[in-house]
């Protein structure tokens, strides 16, 4: 109990020092549940000392919208989701809940996505897709297309407050040293990696936006920009066009690797999905 | 055969143009400053804040602060506030710095605004291209030398 208070003060005490920097604030707990909005940064990212949730850096007021599922945007989709969870389709004539009793059996899996399988690098919605094409025979959905985004939000929604603990060695290690390949690399007309906004500049305005550290354990995400469930490969695409680059494909190898990359940047993180951005 | 002439008169004139003005390839630097004029035509103080504050051109308030534009709501944090930057650089450096900063501030955030190829992966139709053109990078120039 002591040591608990004592944790607590010295999360508030780091808290209010941000909060100077920072527009709104660090402690996020939805509907009851405590989310991990900072964590101590691993090892192998030494230009960082804590990795942070995008959350803490929005306003006040977008903040909120993540606080309680039913402010949440986000959650309009989680219903359409629960609907093509039950839906049949394909030559199967199978839907999701024909094969898997309750959703919530996928808790944890989100937390340790993108993963080696067979020698390949596996997304989330890669596994949604091979679902859709090997077991029910139906078409595959686009890789960041509605459906997609809804069912990867909710399977995703399972792992809430887990923390973010993806594998990086072993097998994994060439996909992953290839994502930070692509994550230190400057790319397009404005000559800019993803590290020189997100790790050099991130509490930083931007003009009209504050910089985070571009962390995806809140993804899929609704954005109050265009009004839908965005998907990490179309945020990292939309980055990218930012600088004037030419974005490599939703779904491409680059992106998975670029994807693992990003996600052990934010090990220790609570899974935040779906999240509320601007 | 007068119609000849007038014309002749003209592609001349079009080519003077396009010779006094340097190539993003040609421009000499000095230590990172750039002495000579890209165009040869006096930069237009007036439009270069345009280009200063418009996203699609030079955007430089994403990045730096100017009270000049206080009537502007969002300024950047990530690179030194500009007011007061005529004092501190001279015209030559102003422009090396706008063509491209790296020769002044090795590995800079800050964009090359006058330079054409080298990068990776540019999108399709900005390869080749340079984010402003040589007139721009002169009236932007002449508007930080009212930055007093
Ligand atoms: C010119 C600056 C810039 C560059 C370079 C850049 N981004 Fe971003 N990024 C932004 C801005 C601005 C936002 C919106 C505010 C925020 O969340 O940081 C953003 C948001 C994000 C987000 C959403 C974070 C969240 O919590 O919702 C991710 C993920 C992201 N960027 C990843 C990347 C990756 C990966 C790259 C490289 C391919 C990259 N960014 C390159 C400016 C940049
Ligand atoms: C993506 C960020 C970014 C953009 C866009 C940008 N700059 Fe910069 N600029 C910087 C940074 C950072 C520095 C400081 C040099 C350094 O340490 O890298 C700088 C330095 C300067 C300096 C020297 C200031 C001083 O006091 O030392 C001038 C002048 C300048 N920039 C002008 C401009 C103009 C004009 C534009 C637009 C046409 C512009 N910048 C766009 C980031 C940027």
């Amino acid at each position: 109990m002591r040591i608990g208070n004592m944790f607590l003060a010295a999360t508030a005490a780091v808290a209010l020092s941000a909060t100077s920097l920072l527009a709104g604030s660090d402690r996020l707990s939805i509907d009851g549940q405590e989310m991990t909005t900072r964590a101590k940064a691993p090892d192998y990212t030494p230009n960082l000392d804590q990795v942070i949730s995008g959350w803490v850096f929005r306003s006040e007021e977008t903040q909120a919208l993540e606080l309680d599922d039913f402010d949440n945007p986000s959650f309009v989709f989680i219903d359409q989701a629960n609907d093509l969870w039950n839906k049949v389709d394909g030559s199967e004539g199978k839907s999701c809940a024909s094969c898997h009793d309750d959703v919530a059996e996928f808790k944890g899996l989100r937390t340790v996505l993108p993963r080696v399988v067979d020698g390949k690098l596996q997304t989330l919605e890669d596994i949604i897709n091979s679902e859709r094409v090997n077991r029910m025979g139906a078409e595959p959905w686009g890789y960041t297309s509605a459906p997609m985004a809804a069912m990867a939000a909710l399977i995703s929604l399972q792992s809430r407050g887990m923390p973010v603990q993806v594998k990086i060695d072993g097998d994994a290690a060439p996909f992953w040293e290839r994502g930070k390949e692509i994550y230190y690399t400057r790319v397009g007309q404005l000559d800019l990696a993803c590290a020189n906004c997100h790790e050099d500049n991130y509490g930083k305005m931007i003009r009209a936006d504050r910089l985070s550290q571009g962390q995806i354990n809140g993804f899929p995400t609704y954005r109050l920009k265009n009004a839908k469930l965005n998907t990490v490969h179309a945020r990292f695409k939309g980055c990218m066009k930012n600088v004037r680059a030419k974005p490599y494909k939703p779904g491409s190898d680059e992106f998975k690797a670029l994807e693992l990359y990003v996600a052990s940047r934010g090990a220790g993180l609570s899974v935040e999905s779906p999240s509320v951005r601007n | 055969m007068k119609r000849t002439s007038v014309l002749l008169a003209a592609a001349v004139l079009a080519t003077a143009a396009q010779a006094a003005e340097t190539s993003p390839g040609d421009v000499v630097f000095d230590n990172g400053a750039v002495s000579r004029s890209l165009t040869g035509v006096p930069g237009d103080p007036a439009n270069g804040r345009k280009v200063f504050m418009n996203r699609k051109k030079g955007n430089c308030l994403a990045c730096h602060a100017n009270a000049d534009m206080h009537d502007q709501l969002f300024h950047g944090e990530i690179g030194p506030t500009l007011d007061g930057v005529a004092g501190r650089y001279s015209e030559a450096e102003l422009r090396g710095l706008l063509v491209n900063s790296k020769n002044t501030y090795e590995d800079t955030i800050m964009p090359a605004f006058y330079r054409a190829d080298g990068f990776k992966r540019p999108l399709d139709k900005f390869k080749g291209k340079t984010i402003l053109t040589a007139q721009e990078v002169e009236d932007v120039v002449a508007y930080l030398m009212t930055l007093k």
